[in-house]
């Protein structure tokens, strides 16, 4: 399935750009099986999605966790704990 | 209820008046006002600079308002909240609740505004003597939000 990805605040600045689309692997099928192969992208990709630092994930504007399943057409954003107020 | 990311400063005088005399049954206003400051965590700031995400952003606020309105009994609330590049003393948001009683905008203020530290996305970035850095959440404001938690 073919999905939009973006990305927030620091985690944009790492990984130098701000949106994407993406053709997921068969096995990509939620937030966490999509974040563990984001993670397998390359080291900077691990540094952020390996699990070891907090990152939120919203599925359509709704923020979700990592068991959301996710589907054809989704717009899936990662960002890190909001700083708002 | 009423939802407004923007750039621009906002007038706090104008807003309450409007919103007090929205109608005459409203006895109370109870406001918010978060600004710049020029010091975090020991070091100084010289600007502010926040990230949003369009349309989730309002899309939380909203939700907040009605989860606001639907706990107590508020006749309006007001979110306006900036985003860019901001200087020390300047605001940053602005919520406003009116009710018929003190109670009820008190509380629904300072709920909008622990539902907004946690769950609205925003991110700030600070200028500092040793160059810019991201602000880091803090516990403390997801323990305030996780009083309000309903059992």
């Amino acid at each position: 399935m073919n999905i939009k990805v973006l990305y927030f605040a620091r985690i944009k600045e790492s990984v130098n750009y701000s949106t994407e689309d993406l053709l997921l692997p068969a096995d990509v099928s939620n937030i966490n099986t999509l974040k563990k192969y984001l993670a397998s992208r390359g080291e900077v990709w691990a540094g952020l999605f390996d699990g070891k630092q907090t990152i939120r994930a919203a599925i359509n504007h709704e923020l979700v966790d990592d068991m959301m399943a996710i589907n054809d057409g989704d717009e899936v954003a990662f960002f890190p704990p909001v700083t708002g107020g | 209820m009423t939802v407004q990311i923007q750039t621009a400063d906002f007038d706090v005088a104008a807003e309450l008046a409007a919103m007090r005399t929205a109608s005459a049954d409203i006895g109370a206003v109870v406001s918010f006002i978060g600004q710049v400051r020029d010091i975090n965590d020991g070091d100084a700031v010289s600007t502010l600079t926040l990230e949003h995400y369009p349309g989730m952003t309002e899309r939380a606020l909203e939700q907040i308002e009605k989860e606001a309105k639907s706990r107590w009994e508020i006749s309006g609330s007001l979110i306006i909240h900036r985003v860019g590049t901001l200087q020390p003393l300047d605001q940053i948001v602005l919520v406003a609740v009116t009710s018929a009683h003190r109670g009820e905008a008190f509380k629904a203020c300072e709920f909008i505004m622990d539902y907004l530290k946690t769950q609205a996305p925003f991110w700030k970035k600070e200028s500092t003597p040793d160059g810019e850095r991201w602000v880091e959440a803090k516990i403390s404001d997801d323990e305030a939000q996780s009083r309000w938690k309903q059992s």
